[in-house]
């Protein structure tokens, strides 16, 4: 799982939230906000005889990036697959209104970094998850409209699917890995109710290949690739080249983009398909090659944008 | 309800409101009290595609050509996000997200959106179409979820009449208008037999929109108890931090 050229390094998709924030942000610069010591569990998993936990899988807080304040969330994808719950939903909504509140405030960020890591709704507090998602988004939404960038940065074994994935495609910008994967429907349930035929879930290679980050940024659906590691996810949140203001122009932009894929490529089959006919060489060897040449090849097809 | 019901209901002083290829319904209407609005949505149960979400998202961008803020009513009767593999290889999370923000975008631009459920909702469907309105009413007929219950269980590994036990004591995860408006995802519930529509959606269209106020009314009507508190918590604790 973990690419060869960074098994010595500390990897993002090995890390616990926790492990990921410390990497991502100056030492010894974060905060945590109503953290583990606060014991806001959810009251709802003891229905199900499940152990709560103390932090409910949300990490939120604020700290420094390169001296620069940014608020930081990140979902623990080992505690109830990262999910979307009351609690945990609510940690991330509250820090997101204070972020947008705090513009222009001496208590502003810079950036919100969402380090996300869910298998989407918690189903035992679906109604609560989803309306957790609905906030979320309409929260990152207003810190984007007060001017403060949120990057998503995606790389845990949790990926980013069901409410997690729309939430990513709301943000300024969406960093990604090959272990990365987002999308709506996970692969099992597509299989449960549509069948082997329309969606083989045991075949590894086909997951990664429709939901995985290679795959994802050579459609224009993922904007930074990066190594696993997770000093280059540091990097990657450092960099803050002109992220999309959340505006008219952006959305007009993003309909023209999201039109245009669908009269590409909406009769391909499979990715490489896909990436047949975006003239890529040798398609089939996309999987293949490391993430040195992966990331050549993804910047000479010039496909950055803007456009989210 | 059908959609000509619905529309008859909400619109006596009448529309121009057709359903459309793949089920998608558009037009504009005239609201009791002579408001005009544009009516958009979805007919016939039909699963959210990457087409239909792009070609909603469309629409409502070219009423923001106008600048007129003119209200945005939202009909939807969907099912969940269609569930292919070609759907999510072409990146359905980004046509669903590109949706849920265009609605929010109206919303922020002075239109007035209201979303009127009157058949299914569920899962990425629900979250980016009426769940992204400033109103959500749910109507007869309405039937909003995330996961039908044998889904759930299947998922928690738990047997399906555990869980229709469980949820008689909790509106936190059974589909329905009743547990998602105790929430506080559904504003309004509305039934004909209980008086005229378009006074009600005038009346709604009239009103100064609510910020999100969700976590609030899932506080107040007992259904979800935790969240707003939780969420102002952070924020106080955030301002305080920052020195």
């Amino acid at each position: 799982m973990i690419p060869q050229d960074i098994a010595h390094e500390p990897s993002w998709y090995e890390s616990s939230a926790r492990a990921r924030i410390d990497g991502v942000l100056d030492p010894g610069s974060f905060t945590e906000l109503l953290g583990p010591q606060c014991r806001i569990m959810s009251p709802h998993l003891a229905l199900f005889d499940l152990p709560p936990a103390f932090d409910d899988g949300m990490i939120v807080g604020r700290g420094l990036l390169d001296g620069h304040p940014v608020a930081v969330a990140a979902q623990e994808g080992q505690f109830m697959g990262g999910t979307f719950a009351e609690v945990s939903g609510a940690k991330l909504v509250g820090l997101l209104r204070a972020a947008a509140a705090s513009a222009g405030t001496s208590q502003t960020v810079s950036a919100v970094l969402l380090l996300l890591d869910t298998g989407g709704v918690r189903l035992q507090e679906a109604n609560a998850g989803e309306l957790a998602v609905s906030e979320t988004i309409r929260a990152v939404l207003a810190v984007r409209q007060a001017g403060i960038p949120v990057i998503a940065l995606i790389g845990g074994r949790a990926g980013a699917f069901g409410g997690g994935s729309l939430v990513a495609s709301c943000c300024s910008r969406i960093v990604m890995t090959e272990q990365g994967r987002i999308s709506v429907t996970g692969p099992e349930v597509i299989e449960t109710n549509k069948g082997a035929e329309e969606f083989d879930s045991r075949d590894r290679a086909l997951v990664w290949r429709v939901t995985g980050g290679r795959s994802r940024a050579l459609l224009g659906g993922a904007d930074r690739y990066i190594r696993g590691d997770v000093a280059s996810f540091r990097a990657a949140a450092r960099d803050r080249a002109n992220p999309p203001a959340f505006d008219i122009d952006t959305m007009r932009a993003e309909q023209v983009r999201l039109e245009k894929r669908l009269e590409r490529y909406g009769d391909c089959h499979d990715t490489p398909e896909i990436w047949a006919r975006m003239n890529l060489p040798d398609p089939a060897g996309i999987s293949e090659i490391d993430d040195a040449a992966f990331i050549e090849r993804l910047a000479a097809t010039g496909g950055a944008h803007d456009a989210r | 309800m059908t959609p000509a019901d619905l529309l008859a209901a909400l619109f006596p002083s009448g529309h121009t409101v057709v359903v459309g290829p793949d089920n998608i319904m558009s037009g504009t209407a005239l609201a009791t009290g002579g408001t005009e609005v544009a009516v958009l949505g979805i007919a016939n149960a039909t699963p959210l595609s990457p087409e239909i979400a792009i070609t909603l998202a469309g629409q409502i961008l070219d009423i923001l050509r106008a600048d007129d803020r003119k209200p945005i009513v939202l009909l939807i009767d969907t099912a969940s996000q269609r569930m292919t593999r070609r759907d999510e290889m072409l990146g359905l999370y980004e046509y669903l997200g590109h949706l849920a923000k265009v609605i929010t975008l109206a919303g922020a631009r002075g239109h007035r959106t209201v979303g009127i459920l009157y058949g299914t909702a569920a899962a990425g469907a629900f979250i980016a179409t009426t769940l992204a309105t400033q109103t959500l009413i749910a109507v007869d007929g309405a039937h909003p979820s995330v996961m039908d219950l044998p889904s759930i269980a299947r998922v928690t590994k738990l047997p399906l009449e555990t869980l229709e036990e469980k949820a008689r004591t909790t509106p936190i995860f059974a589909p329905g208008v009743a547990p998602l408006a105790a929430t506080g995802a559904v504003a309004e519930i509305w039934t004909a037999a209980n008086g005229d529509l378009s006074h009600r959606l005038a009346t709604v269209l009239a009103a100064i929109p609510p910020a999100d106020d969700r976590d609030q009314l899932g506080a107040a009507r007992g259904g979800r108890k935790l969240a707003h508190d939780v969420a102002e918590k952070v924020a106080a604790s955030f301002a305080g931090e920052a020195g």
